[in-house]
Order: C-alpha cells, then sequence, then structure tokens
C-alpha cells in the first residue's frame, strides 16, 4: 500500500512541475501574466509531495518490505538499522529519488522566501527549475521506478555491498547530493537571469546563499570521501585522481569559481556574464560527474550499479539541460549589459584571477579524466593518474594560492600598489624562511611537497591579514567566514605536502611477537585471532605500537567477511596523535604462517582533513552572516512596509 | 547601469563553451556507443577455426578436435562451458532444446576437472556430441571468448561463422537457429 | 605591474575584450600543458606480448593486463614480495609486486598491474584484481579484442 501511495505521489508531483513549467513560461508574457501567482504555491506544493514519496520509501527499506522490488535487491532483514536507512539511497533508483527530492524541496524553499529578485526572474527562475526536475521525474518514473513490486514477495533481501556498509560513505553520498542539488539552484538562477537579461547584484545576492550552501555541501562531502577511501581501501593514499573523485572535484572547482565572481558581481555590479556562465558550468560538471559515474563509461574502483540504459538517458538529460542553457548563453550573453569597469590593480582583477586558475584546473581535471576515452576511440588503452594531476594541476594551484594570499586586502575597483607593501612581504617571508629550512633540514624532498611546506605557512599568516586593523567585535560575520576558509585551505595544503614529503611505510611478514620500526613507532604484533560482527566475521589482528619508547597502544585491524552478500573489506586500523597518524592493515598468512603487515607513518595527514572541515567551517560562517543580513533586512522592509500602511490609515 | 557595448569578439567568445560541450557530448557518445563488445565477436567472424586437439572431458564423450568441424559439411555448434560456470546452468535447458532439434553441439569444458564435468552433465543433462578438455584455456583464447559460457556458430568447412557471448536464453533460440541455417546455406 | 602613477583603468570598451582573451588564453595555456603533459605522463595499457614485442621505456609507468599464470605465484623470503608471471596467449612477463594482494588476486584470474619495466621484470606499484564477476576493468574487457588483432595479423 505504502509502495502504491508513495508512486502515486511521485506521479502528482511529476505533474506539478509540468505546471509549474507550464504556467511559469505563460507568465512571462504580458497576455497571461496572471498566471504568475500560480507558480509559488505550486512549487511549494511539489516540493511537499516528493518529500512524501521519499518518506515512503524511507518507510519501505526501514520495515524491510520485501514485496518491493528495489528493497529486495538492496536490503535485508537481519541489518543494522542505520544501514537500513541508508540503503534507501545506496542504489540507483533510490538515489534518483533523493536527489528529486532535494531539488524539489530547495525549489519549494526558493518559492517561500525569495522576495529579493525581480518576480519575473524568480518565475522563470522557478520555471528552469522545474524544468530540470521533470527530467529526472521521467528518469526515475520510467526508466527506474523505486516503488516496483515483485510478483511474489521475496524469502529474504540481498543486502547492501559491503563496501557501502560504512557509516561514512553511507551518509557521504547524500551529502555531495545536497551540493550538486544546490548548485542546479544556481543553475535556474543562470536561466531565468537570461531569460530576463536581468543580471545585477539582486541576482548575485539571491544565487550567493545556494552557491555557499551547495559549496558547504560539496567541501564536506569530498573532505568526508577522501576520509572514507584513506581508511576503508587500505592503500594508504588520500585521493587517487579516480574518475569518481575527479567527478566530486569537478563541480566544486566550478563552485569555488563562482562563489567568488558572485561577490564581485554582488559587490560591485562587474563580471555579470561570467558569472551567469559559471552558474551555468557549476551545475554541467555536475550533471557530468553524474553521467561518468553512473554510465560505466569510465571505470573506477569505486564502480557501483553500471548500466548503459541509465547512462544513455543521463546524456539525454545532459544534452537537453547544459547544450539547452549554453546555446541560450550564446544567445543571451552578448545582449546582457557590461558591468562596473575595474583597475588591473584591484581586488576584483585577483578575483578574475582566481577564477581564470580555478577554470584552469577544472580544464586540466576535466581532460585528465576524459583523456582515457578519447584515445580509446582511437583504439589506444590509457589510464592517467597522479604523474599527470599532480604537476599539472599545481602550475595553475600555486600562482592561485600566491594570489588568494594577496586578494583580499586589495581594495575594490582600484588600488595601489604601495599600500600594501606589509601584507605582501610579511607572508613572502614566512615562506621563504619556511623554503629554507625545509631544504635545509629535510632535503632531499620533492619539488611539489616542497613548495606546498614553504606556501602553506605563508597563506596561513597572509588568511589573517583582513582582519588586521579591524574592530575584531563589528567585523562582519562572511569576513570571519573567509579568513577560516582561506586559512583552512592552507591548513589542508600543509597536511598533503607533509603526507607526500614525510611519509615513511613499512612491509613485512610478521609472526604474532615480531616488531617492525615505523618512523617513530616501535609496533609489535601481539596476536591474530576471529571475531564476529552483526553482519560479518574477520580475523583480527592485535598490534601493540609506541611512539619513541613510549605507552603502547592497542590496534586492531581487520580483514572481514560479509555474508549478506558474500564480499571482503579490509579495515584498516589508525592511530591519530597531534603529528600525525599511524596507518594498519592486516593482509594475508603466508605459506610460512607469517602475517603480512603493512603501516605507514604519515605526519600531520589528519590536517587535511581538519582543513578541509575548517573551509566548510568558513562557508558556514559566511552564510550564516549573509542569512542574518538578509532576515534583518526583510523585517525592516516589513516593518517600513507595517508603518507606511498604519500611516495610510 | 552602463550602456550596452556591443562588440564583435564576445559574439564568437560566447558560443565557446557551447563548442566544447559538444565536443565532449561527440566523445562521450562514441565511448558509449562504440561497439566494443561488438568487435570482440566480429573479429573472428568468417576465420577459419585455429587447429586445436583436446582430450575427452568425459568418460562416455570423445574429445574435440578441430578436423570434426570440417568432415561431413554439417554446421554445428561449439559451446565453451565450465562446470564452476553458474550461467551455464542456466543455459542447459536451451542447449537441451537444440540438441533434441537435431542440432550438434561440441563443448569445450574451461579449467574443470573430469568428476567436476561429469555431476555437471549428469545433473543439467548432456547436450554435447563431443567434449573437450581445455585446461589452459588454450583454445578458449584462440578463439577469442573471454569468458564462458559462449557460444560459436561453425560451418561446414570450419569457419567461425557467429559468436554468442553469454548464456542463450530462451529469445536466443531462433536467433541462433537462423545463425546455422545461415552457415549451412 | 603597477606604479606609482595613476592605474591605468582599461578603455570602457576594451575591458570585456581584455578579460575574454586572458580567460581564453589562460583556458588554451591549459589545454595545451595537459595535452603535452598527458603525452608524457599517461600510463598505456600493455598486454604481454606486447610488452615483449614494444617494451616501453624504462621507469614509464605503464599497466600490464593478463592472467596471472598457473603455479607461478612464488613468495620471496621477506614474505611480503611475490613473483608471478603474467601471460596471454603469446606471452609471459615476469612481475614482482611487494604489499599485500587484492583479495580477488588469485592464480588463473585476470590481473592488471600498475608500475614499470625494471630489466625485463615488470615491477608493480599496485595491483588491480577483478572486483566481481560483474566488474572488469575496461582495458581487460576488450582485452580479446586486442588479442584478436594478434592473432588475425599473424595468420594473414
Amino acid at each position: 500500500m505504502i509502495a502504491e501511495l508513495g508512486l502515486a505521489v511521485l506521479w502528482m508531483a511529476a505533474a506539478l512541475a509540468v505546471l509549474q513549467l507550464v504556467a511559469g513560461a505563460l507568465a512571462l508574457r504580458p497576455a497571461t501574466a496572471h498566471l504568475a501567482g500560480v507558480v509559488r504555491p505550486v512549487a511549494i506544493l511539489q516540493g511537499a509531495l516528493v518529500a512524501c514519496a521519499f518518506a515512503a520509501l524511507i518507510w519501505l527499506f526501514l520495515s524491510t518490505d520485501l514485496s518491493v522490488k528495489l528493497v529486495a535487491e538492496n536490503s535485508h532483514s537481519a541489518k543494522p538499522f542505520i544501514f537500513k536507512l541508508a540503503g534507501t539511497w545506496g542504489n540507483h533508483e533510490g538515489s534518483m529519488l533523493m536527489w528529486v527530492t532535494i531539488m524539489s524541496l530547495a525549489g519549494g524553499f526558493v518559492a517561500l522566501i525569495e522576495k529579493r529578485l525581480p518576480e519575473n526572474t524568480l518565475i522563470a527562475t522557478l520555471a528552469g527549475q522545474a524544468f530540470v526536475s521533470l527530467g529526472f521525474y521521467a528518469f526515475l518514473l520510467l526508466a527506474s521506478n523505486p516503488f516496483e513490486r515483485l510478483p511474489e514477495p521475496a524469502p529474504e533481501g540481498a543486502g547492501l555491498n559491503p563496501l557501502l556498509q560504512d557509516i561514512g560513505l553511507a551518509f557521504h553520498p547524500p551529502t555531495l547530493y545536497v551540493g550538486y542539488v544546490g548548485l542546479s539552484i544556481a543553475f535556474s538562477f543562470a536561466i531565468g537571469a537570461l531569460v530576463t537579461r536581468d543580471v545585477g547584484p539582486a541576482f548575485a545576492r539571491a544565487m550567493r546563499p545556494w552557491v555557499l550552501g551547495a559549496w558547504i555541501f560539496l567541501t564536506l562531502g569530498i573532505t568526508a570521501g577522501s576520509y572514507w577511501a584513506y581508511y576503508t581501501l587500505g592503500w594508504g593514499g588520500w585521493w587517487f585522481w579516480d574518475p569518481v573523485e575527479n567527478a566530486s572535484l569537478m563541480p566544486w572547482l566550478a563552485a569555488t569559481a563562482l562563489l567568488h565572481s558572485c561577490s564581485v558581481l554582488a559587490a560591485r555590479n562587474a563580471l555579470r556574464t561570467w558569472t551567469v556562465m559559471l552558474g551555468v558550468v557549476a551545475f554541467s560538471m555536475s550533471m557530468v560527474g553524474t553521467f561518468l559515474v553512473r554510465s560505466g563509461i569510465l571505470t573506477s574502483v569505486h564502480a557501483f550499479a553500471v548500466d548503459p540504459t541509465r547512462g544513455t538517458f543521463i546524456l539525454a538529460l545532459l544534452a537537453i539541460y547544459i547544450g539547452g542553457a549554453l546555446l541560450l548563453f550564446g544567445l543571451r550573453a552578448s545582449t546582457v549589459t557590461e558591468g562596473a569597469r575595474f583597475a588591473v590593480f584591484s581586488r576584483e582583477s585577483s578575483l578574475v584571477f582566481n577564477n581564470v586558475m580555478l577554470c584552469g584546473i577544472l580544464g586540466i581535471v576535466l581532460v585528465g579524466t576524459l583523456y582515457p576515452l578519447l584515445t580509446e576511440a582511437m583504439g589506444v588503452k590509457v589510464s592517467v593518474g597522479p604523474p599527470y594531476f599532480n604537476p599539472v594541476s599545481s602550475v595553475f594551484a600555486i600562482p592561485m594560492m600566491m594570489v588568494m594570499a594577496v586578494g583580499p586586502v586589495l581594495r575594490w575597483r582600484e588600488d595601489k600598489g604601495g599600500r600594501i607593501t606589509w601584507q605582501v612581504a610579511v607572508p613572502a617571508l614566512v615562506s621563504a624562511a619556511a623554503l629554507l629550512a625545509v631544504e635545509l633540514i629535510f632535503a632531499p624532498i620533492n619539488l611539489l611537497p616542497a613548495l606546498g611546506l614553504a606556501i602553506a605557512p605563508g597563506l596561513a599568516v597572509a588568511s589573517f591579514q583582513p582582519l588586521v586593523g579591524r574592530n575584531l567585535r563589528r567585523t562582519p560575520l562572511p569576513i570571519y567566514g573567509m579568513v577560516v576558509a582561506h586559512f583552512g585551505i592552507a591548513v589542508a595544503l600543509f597536511g598533503m605536502a607533509s603526507e607526500g614529503a614525510f611519509s615513511t611505510e613499512r612491509l613485512a611478514a610478521m609472526n604474532p611477537g615480531d616488531s617492525q620500526q615505523v618512523g617513530p613507532f616501535k609496533v609489535t604484533l601481539q596476536d591474530i585471532g576471529p571475531i564476529a560482527g552483526p553482519n560479518w566475521t574477520a580475523l583480527e589482528a592485535t598490534v601493540s605500537a609506541s611512539y619513541s619508547g613510549g605507552e603502547p597502544t592497542i590496534l586492531h585491524p581487520q580483514a572481514r567477511t560479509f555474508a549478506n552478500p558474500p564480499g571482503n573489506r579490509t579495515e584498516s586500523a589508525l592511530l591519530t596523535r597531534w603529528n600525525g597518524q599511524l596507518y594498519a592493515v592486516l593482509g594475508e598468512e603466508g605459506d610460512d604462517g607469517r602475517w603480512q603487515m603493512r603501516f605507514w607513518w604519515k605526519p600531520f595527514v589528519p590536517m587535511i582533513w581538519y582543513g578541509g572541515a575548517l573551509v566548510a567551517l568558513g562557508g558556514l560562517l559566511a552564510l550564516l552572516g549573509r542569512v542574518a543580513r538578509d532576515v534583518k533586512r526583510l523585517v525592516a522592509v516589513d516593518k517600513i512596509a507595517y508603518r507606511r500602511e498604519r500611516q495610510g490609515r | 547601469m552602463s550602456e550596452p557595448v556591443p562588440s564583435k569578439r564576445p559574439g564568437i567568445a560566447v558560443w565557446l563553451p557551447l563548442g566544447l560541450f559538444a565536443a565532449f557530448l561527440v566523445l562521450v557518445v562514441v565511448g558509449l556507443y562504440w561497439p566494443a563488445d561488438r568487435e570482440v565477436s566480429s573479429a573472428f567472424i568468417g576465420k577459419p577455426l585455429p587447429a586445436f586437439d583436446l582430450p575427452p572431458a568425459s568418460e562416455d564423450r570423445p574429445g574435440l578436435a578441430t578436423t570434426v568441424f570440417k568432415q561431413d559439411g554439417k554446421p554445428r555448434l561449439l559451446n565453451v562451458f565450465a562446470s564452476w560456470c553458474f550461467p551455464c546452468k542456466v543455459e542447459a535447458p536451451q542447449l537441451a532444446a537444440l540438441a533434441q532439434q537435431g542440432v550438434e553441439i561440441d563443448g569445450v569444458a574451461i579449467r574443470d576437472r573430469k568428476e567436476d564435468v561429469a555431476g555437471f552433465l549428469k545433473q543439467y543433462g548432456n547436450p554435447f556430441k563431443r567434449i573437450g578438455k581445455d585446461d589452459l584455456s588454450q583454445v578458449q583464447l584462440a578463439i577469442g571468448s573471454s569468458g564462458v559460457p559462449e557460444t560459436f556458430v561453425i560451418d561446414g568447412k570450419g569457419i567461425i561463422r557467429y559468436q554468442h557471448i553469454g548464456d542463450i536464453r530462451q529469445e536466443d533460440i531462433p536467433l541462433i537457429l537462423r545463425k546455422l541455417a545461415e552457415a549451412g546455406q | 605591474m603597477n606604479t606609482q602613477t595613476k592605474p591605468p583603468m582599461i578603455k570602457a570598451k576594451h575591458q570585456r575584450l581584455v578579460l575574454i582573451v586572458f580567460a581564453v588564453a589562460a583556458l588554451i595555456g591549459a589545454g595545451l600543458l595537459a595535452a603535452y603533459a598527458l603525452s608524457k605522463q599517461a600510463a598505456y595499457f600493455y598486454l604481454p606480448s606486447e610488452l615483449v614485442a614494444k617494451p616501453p621505456e624504462a621507469g614509464r609507468a605503464v599497466r600490464l593486463g593478463g592472467m596471472v599464470e598457473k603455479g607461478s605465484i612464488k613468495t620471496q623470503p621477506d614474505g611480503v614480495t611475490i613473483n608471478f608471471f603474467v601471460k596471454d596467449d603469446k606471452a609471459r612477463v615476469p612481475v614482482r609486486f611487494s604489499g599485500i594482494t587484492p583479495d580477488l588476486f588469485v592464480e588463473g584470474s585476470g590481473v592488471v598491474a600498475e608500475g614499470r619495466m625494471e630489466g625485463t621484470t615488470f615491477v608493480a606499484d599496485n595491483l588491480l584484481a577483478k572486483h566481481d564477476e560483474k566488474y572488469v576493468p575496461r582495458e581487460m574487457k576488450n582485452m580479446s579484442t586486442a588479442e584478436a588483432k594478434a592473432v588475425i595479423s599473424e595468420t594473414k
């Protein structure tokens, strides 16, 4: 019953999306402008209905209704509660429904609260949002119905892929989806603005919270995904330039550029066309990423749910939306009036530089990700990995971080070099000192980690400079947000560089009782024995590790075997100290009875993820600041309106 | 608000993203629909079977040699299977149906043991005239098969005429019969 | 970039043009750099017979895909280094690998090794085994195509 109800509600929501699109499009014509009043309520209702459909699916999964095909294929009655819940979106159909749900809820939210935009632009935006959602509704209802019943209920579910039975991964995809979908709102705003040719600060201010929100979630998603790959794959690496990782990185790069160009447009009414284009590009990258992952066109260590027909469907959506948006952009861009001008030496210029560098990195990642596809069409098989991505993206990332240290202290419109001599000199000196120290004490170190170790402290110092000379209590929250986010980049950069420069690895076959020296740690294999979890069994090693002769800590790396469905997974064990992490993996038993063990000592590696978290925190501060100001303004406007009304009487 | 600044160059540049996107689309369409898998099958179509001579994989059926395919000018099926392969079990009824219609089927058991093959044939039926034992997948690789099960249509001159990748489903039987008829002409 | 004199405000008409030229130039630069680096850094995929016939320059990162020869896996006394042969129907290549092998790495199954040639031995940094029955590395899926080509060119 619940399943049929969910499906019916989903169809109704799709019908409302049609109504929202048609009414919105008609409302833009003077003759049928009275339809404008329909659009907002319809958008809100649509969001509410889809939320009900998604709730129905969650209910089916939680109650393990095995007469529903999706539940039978992806869940199991013996699974822990949290993974039953995560099973809702840990599969293709459920994740698409989640995508549509978030998208429509966000659309409804825009309809509910957005008051700044000219009404026409808002109507066009909501129509655009409905247009985008419709494609996904079609995808769900025609090609991947999540509520399909089995002819006969299955006796037991098939379970969830063991790799996905991990708390981090259970909540990782939804985080990224929220990010992608937030960018779909930015996309709709860009379309709305192109349709009405009304690109200005109001548009940027309306779009900015959504971009910020999306960007926060993308940052968190990428950071968490990187940590997940780090501790579950058991390879000791934190970023593999895998197509799936690149698929989440590319929207982030575009969103970061969009965020900064949005600031320019909001504050200075410049970079109008560029911002609109980035709005289109950011969401395009989300869809391109989804397509690359879902179609199976590129293989990856993360590959799941690969199906060429689904790939075709997403490709069709991609062609319609992105092709359409870029066509609209081509037609309208030259009619968007030019924004305000600025000097070569100004904050705007530094942000333009940042934007172009980010787009350069984006291009490099995209080309590297697609290159195997290109050569394969010509009959040559290649794979592209860190030897390409690391140095080539650094060519753009390093100048960007240098400008990033200076940009925030520049003035809008135009500035003089003499004014900021100190602000340039201090970080430059810090970096130079760091570089010298690195070269003298730790040489030889590869070029990229050495540069990273040099730039990170300079950038860290520079990121606080916008606060110098300000009254700290009256500094707006978004400034703090920027400071924290830039500082987070410096922290993450330091972690990456330190991991690259100072990691030590030890691989050994050990008998219980054997010891190994790993960096400053002495590790001893004490015992190996079986252990059982809720739905898995494992071999567990007991390893004691003592840091330069200190008290030993016990670690338990495991090799887990899952029963439903069958599969294996290594569970690495981590020992985190303030200055780094010890990473232990249990391998196989050799013919001679010794066990393969692999250890890494990675100094300061957690800073990568602390840095990512700081970046997200910075985004959150900025978002809070912006929203608080908007709310204040709204209240003030309401008050004035109220007073006028009273005076009128 | 500044006045619109008509300028020709942006007019061209604004089409750049669309152009790049079009290039991307072309690339992925080629990638998605490039018939890579069909090429696997077509590479051997029209080629003669490579020479091989396999020992028997079962007590009650002879082994399999290339010469068999040229002896009487009749088209046959060559089925690559294994007792450890699950889809092969699913495929068994369809092979039995084909055998009942008078199609001659020869088998190649891949990386298998005699007792396992015997058990497999006992449980799922034995549609084969001959069964060769290919312990090192040599024949399998030589005829361009990348997995089990696969089925080849071989004409009376020992030329490969059709390759069926994966198990033969109920709905594939007419296709196999048609290919056999074409090979017999 | 700047002087003490009044910095040049870009002429009204030209600002867009300058921005576009800058952006396009940077993106073209990125494209060229990418193309150059890819030609240097992309890891080519080899079958054992291709690797034997036309070995890549020593030290260049490549990938080798084939079957793990039966009975060829030998563990070295250190307990963590293994030597084995990767073969196709024509050639076999000795491979050395230090580390923990993936669960599905067994003799007689497919493997993709990432690494480089050192002399006549392929030194692998990483082994990718077939994940499960459904997951086949894209290159492995097409392996028989390449083999087919080799066989055909030989029979001609």
